[in-house]
């Protein structure tokens, strides 16, 4: 086990990444940044309508729009991405709700077949012409954050660009159509009545979480996309009720989760993209446990029943 | 316990699945560059021993899962084997560096420990804060996940043996890379879901379909839960070395949800599931074979998918194409046999005397035009419920005893209304109308007597009896006569 761990080396850790590797890790935080951001702010509404799911089918069957895309346009330019990915979200919708609507299959059973499906059609696209295609399974399941190229090298990295625009663009999405958004998410029929278009918005969210998907995808991998949508999400709904709060506090989590997370990959010496995630979930941990309102604590202190309360409640 | 019917719709699945398989192949040997018929021929003759463990191990392993996949398909729970299955991997790390080698029973071991720390995790989550039941399984799947990726990458980065240790092979499954001691553990594991699903099947039955009922009758409701994650949790971890994390809950979903469309009975479908898994697990095992470059989990999934797309498109009772057929030639008969309504109604206003109808006074009555009656007419025809001689349409002895019967299923049905249900005789006519095409011999027979064998409708119309319906009185004889002439 000890040659696992490698020596704790607080200089590497904790002082390099602000001082000496600070292109470097200042690249792979900003890009963390942006991407765990975007996906916090977009993840909320999943959240709040019960579309947790979809992000994890949508997330999955961006592989083979990416790959179709590449293959059609012999490109890796990043129109092409977003349509391929654009179109492979909007078909993952689109047949998870035929199968469940036409035939006796629940939703979650639905969305299982559909995203795995299309996940393997990527994946055997990938290995098949793997000598064409600039991805392969590891790009899949962890992302190239780490290959960012660092800032002093010629100016900004284009991922950062890409990711920060699309950062940008989902800020100001949701600060124009707020109020459809709130109501829509909250109460789809006094919505209706007021005059917004839910299906538009249902859409819209769709469209939206497929351009995300696809633009994190390149930095985090298709499976821990879930987590980033997810997590900043559940955490700043264990603290608050207000959905602009939450959105404040998502993007709290994500800044935290990232800067914890580079430290984290430093330390143990692995990828940092599941570090990252990883860190999320340690926030995530302490608001179940420290949350002023629905906090496990509460629930620990009450029944007060000697010998049972663990320690962390104390 | 599988009917011919079933077996037959078996069999046309597996004519589905060589069509792609032939377009696979030659896509492959492009690839691969090997002699195709060379590698097919090692394939069928079994002389590689890897071969021999991979195709037993996915037999194993289509088993195993299209089992358990049944039961969590019919308690709504598809996605937890999805979280599961990612979940499994810190566990798979774990097993790992439990004495620093690939120890397929340390591995199982760590890997269910994390499995079911993973469900607890949700039940926990939806218990105890507002997160909804999908966040939690979408929290705990990429949570779990990210960790295990984490103490791979380390592993695989920090120790000297780690680029070895065939990890990264559990995300993507290689089925040539299993041994013997993983196809034992695959068949303990196996037996032991088979013996225990036998031994608890009225248990897994009543607590699947309702828990209510199960809880008030006293059985352990959460140990059975709990049991079938313990179980479902193991055989996720022998499928991993086959199929990959990543996909294989697709393995445990799939095969279920294609059953699900196939039957009502929990016993077919476990048996069909079971049937499919297999099926598709050595689908890929072949292919993952033939290429050598192609991991064999993905390739599984597609040959279970293709089945799900089998059963969706044409399972005989919830298929899309099958009920979109029936729903055709429904609406076929239904039209047909209201063409022959309005011949007989024509007929009946312009007096039993009349030999035939004229196409004409038919699409008054029809309120159509005499091409659309032509149309409708031709369809009697081709069914051979009437004929056509030039303006006139008459009965065949089947059309007249079928008119009949619709124009007496009718009125016999708002004279019921009426009667028994006190409805206005000016609001059954609506509901008569539905009701005819579907009425059987028997209910008719009841109604007759019901109403004491009343010889007309609410409106004064004269009902058929049972001599008009099957005599060929009336019509048919000339029209017979004339038609045939």
């Amino acid at each position: 086990m000890n040659e696992l761990l490698p020596a704790f080396d607080f200089h590497h850790v904790v002082v390099a990444p602000w001082t000496d590797y600070l292109p470097a890790t200042g690249a792979w935080m900003l890009m963390g940044f942006f991407v765990t951001a975007t996906c916090g702010l977009v993840g909320n509404y999943l959240m709040l309508r019960r579309m947790a799911l979809m992000g994890d089918a949508v997330s999955h069957s961006v592989l083979p729009g990416l790959v179709i895309a590449f293959l059609i346009t012999g490109t890796r330019g990043t129109w092409a991405m977003f349509l391929g990915a654009l179109l492979a979200g909007v078909a993952t919708t689109v047949i998870v709700e035929t199968i469940h609507r036409k035939t006796r299959v629940k939703q979650d059973a639905s969305i299982g077949v559909t995203f795995t499906t299309l996940f393997a059609i990527g994946v055997v696209l990938v290995s098949v012409y793997s000598s064409q295609v600039d991805l392969d399974a590891e790009c899949v399941l962890y992302g190239e954050i780490g290959n960012i190229a660092a800032l002093d090298e010629g100016g900004i990295p284009a991922p950062l660009v890409r990711m920060g625009s699309v950062l940008i663009g989902v800020v100001l999405l949701i600060t124009i159509f707020y109020k459809q958004l709130l109501v829509s998410s909250f109460d789809p029929g006094l919505a209706r009545s007021l005059g917004v278009n839910t299906t538009a918005t249902h859409y819209g969210t769709m469209i939206v979480l497929s351009i995300v998907a696809v633009s994190a995808f390149e930095a985090v991998g298709a499976i821990l996309v879930v987590a980033m949508l997810i997590l900043p999400g559940a955490t700043s709904g264990l603290l608050t009720t207000r959905l602009a709060r939450m959105h404040g506090l998502s993007v709290v989590h994500a800044a935290l989760s990232t800067v914890l997370g580079v430290h984290l990959a430093l330390a143990l010496g692995s990828q940092i993209a599941p570090a990252i995630v990883v860190a999320g979930a340690g926030l995530f941990g302490l608001a179940w446990v420290f949350s002023p309102t629905q906090g496990l604590w509460l629930r620990w202190r009450k029944p007060a029943k000697p010998g049972t309360a663990p320690a962390e409640a104390s | 316990m599988v009917s011919k019917k079933q077996l037959r719709f078996i069999f046309g699945w597996l004519a589905l699945l060589i069509a792609p398989v032939a377009l696979h192949a030659a896509q492959v040997s492009d690839v691969v560059e090997t002699d195709l018929v060379e590698q097919l021929a090692r394939f069928f003759s079994m002389r590689d021993p890897s071969l021999r463990f991979a195709l037993i191990g996915s037999i194993l392993l289509g088993i195993s899962c299209g089992l358990l996949g049944g039961f969590i398909v019919v308690r709504k729970m598809a996605l937890m084997g999805d979280a599961l299955s990612h979940a499994v991997l810190p566990g798979v790390a774990g097993g790992f560096l439990w004495n620093m080698e690939k120890d397929p029973v340390a591995i199982l071991v760590g890997a269910t420990i994390a499995g079911l720390l993973g469900s607890a995790m949700v039940s926990a989550l939806t218990r105890t804060t507002r997160i909804k039941e999908d966040a939690a399984l979408g929290l705990v799947l990429a949570s779990f996940f990210a960790a295990g990726l984490c103490l791979q990458t380390m592993i695989i980065q920090n120790l000297p043996s780690g680029t070895q240790s065939g990890l990264d092979k559990f995300m993507f499954g290689q089925a040539a890379a299993l041994g013997w001691d993983d196809v034992a553990l695959m068949s303990a594991v196996t037996l032991l879901a088979v013996v225990m699903v036998a031994l608890f099947y009225k248990e897994l039955l009543v607590t699947s379909f309702d828990e209510g009922f199960a809880r008030a009758s006293g059985l352990p409701v959460r140990w059975v839960h709990h049991g079938l994650m313990l179980l479902l949790a193991m055989s996720v971890v022998i499928a991993l070395k086959a199929v990959g994390v990543v996909l294989v809950s697709a393995m445990l979903i799939t095969p279920a949800a294609a059953a699900y469309l196939l039957t009502d009975r929990l016993h077919r479908l476990l048996t069909l599931a079971v049937v499919f898994g297999v099926l598709a697990a050595s689908v890929g095992a072949f292919f993952s074979f033939v290429g050598k470059n192609l991991p064999t989990g993905p390739l599984m999934v597609l040959g279970a998918s293709t089945v799900f797309l089998g059963a969706f498109l044409f399972g005989p009772r919830y298929g899309v194409l099958s009920k979109w057929w029936a729903r055709r030639s429904r609406s076929g008969r239904t039209q047909r046999e209201n063409t022959l309504k309005a011949i007989y109604h024509v007929w009946e206003n312009e007096g039993a005397a009349l030999e035939g109808v004229s196409l004409k006074a038919l699409a008054e009555k029809r309120r159509a035009t005499l091409e659309e009656i032509g149309r409708e007419v031709n369809s009697l025809e081709r069914h051979g419920l009437a004929t056509v001689n030039g303006p006139m349409v008459y009965f065949t002895p089947a059309g007249r005893q079928r008119s009949a019967e619709i124009v007496r299923n009718h009125r016999l049905w708002e004279l019921y209304l009426t009667n028994s249900a006190n409805i206005a005789p000016d609001h059954v006519h609506d509901d008569a109308e539905n009701i005819e095409h579907v009425l059987g011999e028997d209910v008719v027979r009841e109604l007759e007597r019901r109403l004491g064998y009343a010889t007309h409708d609410p409106h004064g119309k004269a009902i058929p009896s049972v001599q008009d319906v099957h005599q060929n009185a009336g019509l048919t004889g000339e029209a017979g006569k004339r038609g045939g002439a």
